[in-house]
């Protein structure tokens, strides 16, 4: 008898134990996760879940599956045995069972009203910042109205503040969510949203459009940069710099002498397809369907966080431009069905364009 | 009390024929031909084409799982192109709500409550077919669109403006759109037809308070089906408008709402959420009972929970919306109304395990998958508590922590009810038992799959996955519990094909003939022969309690018939006509078979082609052709009626 029992729950733990393993071995915490807040808005949402939501669900979990795995086993019956009692119910437990839901529930309900409270307004704050957020199929557009700075898929923050930022859209629903720092929120066409965010340090946060938004839904990422409030202002001067060359939109050539990688990428570009999309400011590229990339040398990464500059295997330091280069030699192959057609260019043209565009720090 | 020896004496206690019922039937089971089934207007027949049709989609819509998790089965996977991927999500998602699940329990219930509440068919026999062919016709147009130009790729909410023209160019939205239009015509002529036949033809004696609970929920289904499938359809009706007519309702850059098109669709999405699982907790209140060998616990408790819920899911759409930006006070009182019928929903776990708690537990298959039902969906309902939270929806809103949630829903609720069913009523259904051992395999094979699969799918949401994504990065910490949840799904995939083969194995093997009541189960259904002759009852049945065939046990006060009760004929039935009395003692009239409403719905078929590709200088000439059609059609409908 003891032992039958002792193995039953050896059959049962053995499982359990194995599962509890399996969860530990897979648990690399992800840059994107939800359960490690790197700033208030996220950190009252977990605070929420964690605290009211989580645990007590746990408890309820085991309290109730117990419950069920106990009459399941308990109560087995073989064929042949006697007719249990006709029990019809009992009406005070069953009232009681209604009620202890009802009750844990409202106080969830009253936790939750008040994280929603403290979410709905940014600290006061003077240094407080404010972003428009565009989005477009499938990339992110960053305009600081305040700075004049116009970005695209990196959006540079000043941390320990607030940043207000209104999220509008050019074409279809998105969804601008930075796990890390804040929850989300649609950014839908014809309609403003706000949300606010703040990062407690400086660092780089994963961040990724969570509604679904079309084929390349699934490559619409971008990535969030905090960093200290000076060099937060230098990054703001930088991208306020007009591009050229000297005071020209284009290189004059200089006679007898070849012009360079760059001068040519910039006199291709600028007689190219490119301008039709992109805007370089300063030059004559003012399109405005692509993103805009004015200091595209100074980003790390293409394509809404398609391509990372520096490949670890092909280019450690991104000098060869390996994965730029990739990308203009077919952006269909890269990111199927994005705006930016197969411009069919040379592989000189490619190096030529690459270098031009890598010069715009 | 002389009360009869419970049946703990016989030997063989699942086999033991119901000893109240003894019934000539005066004919064997039926042979059919295949004019009988097209003509059908028996709601047996028409039950088993919907339990075919709606289990070859669920096979579909799970081949397509299958493809799913298999392009995310690690990073930057190539399996599927994105375009195919996001037409896979959205047809899997389309195919297991519209034409595997709905139908499947419009199968179950249109088999089955008729013989529950005594009554010879479903009130109207001919919508009840019409209902059906729309159903086939409808799964069959939208699956047409992957050969015809492409499926719809914009997920099975298909919020606006991505349903635009502009932005999704082939047809694939449009064969939605008219498909789900079609299937709502079905479904609302299939939900008319259940309230028509459970208020108005339950056997005598049958109070609403006798009703098995399985017909209370199908009730509550049925309105939550008329009113909630208006919203959806005025939805369909204006984005086909938008795309095909150029107008502005939901689209931003002429002036309309793509939030309109969210309230619409979630007004009739949350209900029909509620529409997908009450099925089968009827289901389970059902099989617990029978297989716990005690009555169900709180029987007042499950009905009123049940009707509770019906209500309260009309006051929680907007918890899909909590991100939109609806504010503050909004999400607060759409997150009322959510944690609100999380207690309707807890009460009926409570008196579920009630009811298994003190009985003598028999544990055949049907009961297998009733018990897992309740294990996974307590999981399903706790999940979704989080979800109803606004700020920590915030987080996990459209992350796979939702994907999880959904599943535990709709398959470790709606679809291991359902399995439960489909164990407990085949023999029936079909005369036929299941093998045991095959489902058991299918059972454990399930459970496992199931939890690998769906399981780890709350952490990926919680480290931030989104859903409906086609591949993600390798260093996003997401590799291990994808290839996991690959692997759990295609155990789960394995486990349906024990079931498929069960299915066949039990139609090849020889097997006794099927007694009355094999489970010695308690309602009326049982009381007919397996399966039930065309007219199902040879006398109109008299109820006289909850459980007309436990009567032994539970003996009624106050009067009734010892022995025997529940099968006395009534000259004053309002089923019975007994002038109609034909040879072998039949008092029933039944419906002549007529192949009118197959050629209606055939039609509508046709209508949904010529929107789509009719050319513009024939418009004319199609729609009088459809005119004369649908003349023609519902002539001979009415005239079948008045002969």
């Amino acid at each position: 008898m003891h032992a039958s029992r002792r193995r039953r729950s050896t059959t049962v733990l053995l499982p359990l134990a194995l599962l509890a393993l399996l969860i530990f071995a897979g648990c690399g915490i992800s840059p994107q996760t939800t359960i490690d807040p790197r700033g208030p808005n996220a950190r009252m949402i977990f605070d929420l879940f964690n605290l009211w939501i989580f645990w007590p669900a746990v408890v309820v979990f085991f309290g109730v599956e117990a419950a069920l795995v106990w009459a399941a086993i308990r109560y087995r019956g073989r064929d042949g045995d006697p007719l249990p009692n006709q029990i019809h119910g009992n009406t005070p437990l069953e009232i009681t069972w209604t009620i202890i839901p009802a009750v844990i529930l409202i106080v969830i309900l009253y936790f939750t009203f008040q994280t929603q409270a403290a979410l709905a307004n940014p600290p006061e704050d003077p240094n407080s910042v404010h972003v428009r957020v565009i989005g477009h199929q499938w990339w992110w557009e960053f305009q600081y109205p305040d700075l004049g700075v116009t970005t695209a898929n990196e959006l540079h923050i000043p941390s320990k503040v607030p940043v207000v930022v209104t999220l509008e859209s050019a074409d279809v629903i998105h969804s601008f969510w930075v796990p890390l720092i804040a929850g989300k929120q649609d950014v839908i066409p014809g309609r403003v949203n706000r949300l606010w965010l703040q990062a407690d340090e400086d660092g780089t946060y994963f961040a990724q459009c969570a509604e679904f938004c079309g084929i390349e839904h699934a490559l619409m990422r971008f990535l969030v940069v905090a960093q200290s409030q000076s060099a937060f202002n230098d990054w703001a001067t930088g991208e306020r710099r007009i591009q050229g060359f000297g005071s020209a939109a284009l290189p004059t050539p200089v006679p007898g002498e070849p012009p360079s990688l760059v001068q040519q990428g910039a006199t291709l570009f600028a007689n190219g397809a490119c301008i039709t999309c992109h805007t370089v400011r300063g030059t004559q590229a003012a399109g405005k369907i692509g993103p805009e990339l004015t200091h595209f040398g100074s980003r790390g990464s293409i394509a809404a966080n398609t391509l990372q500059k520096q490949d670890p295997v092909n280019d450690p330091d991104g000098s060869k431009r390996f994965s730029l280069k990739r990308w203009l030699r077919n952006p269909q192959a890269v990111k199927p069905g994005n705006d930016m057609p197969n411009l069919n260019l040379s592989e000189a043209d490619i190096d030529a364009i690459s270098a031009y565009l890598e010069s715009l720090k | 009390m002389a009360v009869a020896a419970p049946p703990a004496a016989a030997p063989a206690p699942v086999h033991v024929p119901a000893p109240p019922v003894h019934v000539e039937h005066a004919e064997a089971a039926p042979r059919w031909s295949g004019w009988d089934w097209l003509a059908t207007v028996d709601h047996k027949k028409i039950g088993v084409l919907y339990l075919l049709t709606g289990f070859g989609f669920f096979l579909l819509g799970g081949f397509e799982a299958l493809l799913i998790r298999t392009q995310l089965i690690k990073p930057l996977n190539t399996f599927l192109p994105p375009d195919i991927f996001n037409q896979m999500f959205t047809m899997h998602a389309t195919t297991m709500i519209f034409l595997a699940i709905m139908p499947i329990n419009v199968g179950l219930g249109n088999f089955i409550v008729p013989l529950m509440v005594g009554a010879a068919d479903m009130a109207y026999p001919r919508l009840n077919a019409f209902s059906y062919w729309l159903f086939l016709f409808g799964g069959i147009f939208i699956n047409l669109s992957f050969l015809m130009g492409g499926a719809p790729n914009t997920g099975w909410f298909s919020y606006s403006p991505l349903t635009q023209k502009a932005f999704s160019t082939t047809n694939g939205v449009d064969f939605w759109v008219i498909g789900l239009s079609v299937l709502g015509i079905a479904s609302v002529a299939g939900a008319i037809n259940f309230i028509v036949t459970i208020l108005k033809l339950r056997a005598p004696g049958m109070t609403f308070n006798r009703m098995p609970l399985y017909t209370w929920m199908t009730l509550v289904v049925s309105f939550l089906i008329i009113f909630s499938f208006p919203s959806i359809t005025v939805a369909l009706i204006l984005l086909l408008f938008d795309r095909l007519a150029g107008t502005h309702f939901f689209n931003p850059a002429g002036g309309g709402d793509p939030l309109l098109w969210q309230h619409l669709f979630w007004f009739f999405g949350h209900p029909e959420v509620y529409i997908l699982i009450l099925p089968s907790m009827g289901i389970v209140s059902e099989v617990l009972p029978i297989f716990s060998r005690k009555p169900i616990f709180g029987y007042s408790f499950i009905a009123y929970s049940g009707v509770a819920i019906g209500f309260l899911s009309f006051t929680v759409w907007a918890h899909h919306m909590f991100a939109t930006g609806l504010g503050e006070f909004a999400n607060g009182a759409f997150a009322t109304g959510s944690f609100l019928i999380g207690v309707p929903t807890g009460v009926k776990i409570f008196n579920w395990i009630g009811t298994m708690w003190g009985g003598s537990i028999r544990y055949r298959t049907p009961m297998l998958f009733a018990v897992g039902f309740i294990a996974m969906f307590i999981i399903g309902g706790i999940s979704g508590i989080s979800l109803a939270s606004p700020p920590v929806d915030f987080q996990q809103t459209d992350s796979y922590y939702v994907v999880a949630h959904i599943h535990y829903v709709l398959f470790g609720g709606a679809i291991l009810g359902i399995f439960a069913g489909m164990y407990y009523w085949w023999p029936k259904i079909f005369g036929r038992f299941l093998d045991e051992g095959l489902g058991r395999l299918h059972f454990w094979g399930t459970m496992v799959g199931f939890n690998m699969a769906f399981f780890p799918m709350h952490w990926l949401g919680t480290e931030g996955m989104p859903r409906r994504i086609y591949t993600y990065f390798p260093n996003m910490g997401w590799d291990f519990w994808n290839a996991f949840s690959t692997t759990g799904a295609y155990i789960l995939g394995l486990s349906v094909l024990v079931l498929v083969a069960n299915i066949f194995i039990s139609w090849r093997r020889e097997q006794p003939p099927m007694p009355d009541n094999p489970w010695d189960a308690a309602t009326l259904e049982w009381a007919t022969s397996s399966p039930p002759p065309a007219h199902n009852f040879d006398a109109v049945p008299v109820v006289y309690s909850r459980y007309p065939l436990w009567e032994e046990r539970h003996p009624v006060e106050g009067g009734a018939p010892q022995h025997g009760a529940a099968m006395a004929a009534t000259s004053d039935s309002p089923v019975a006509h007994p002038e109609e009395a034909q040879e072998g003692g039949h008092a029933f009239h039944l419906p002549a078979p007529t192949i009118f409403p197959l050629i209606f719905a055939f039609g509508l078929l046709l209508v949904a082609f010529g929107l789509l590709f009719a050319p513009p200088i024939l418009r004319v000439t199609f729609v009088i052709t459809a005119v004369l059609y649908f003349a023609v059609a519902i002539y001979g409908w009415v005239k079948q009626v008045s002969e």
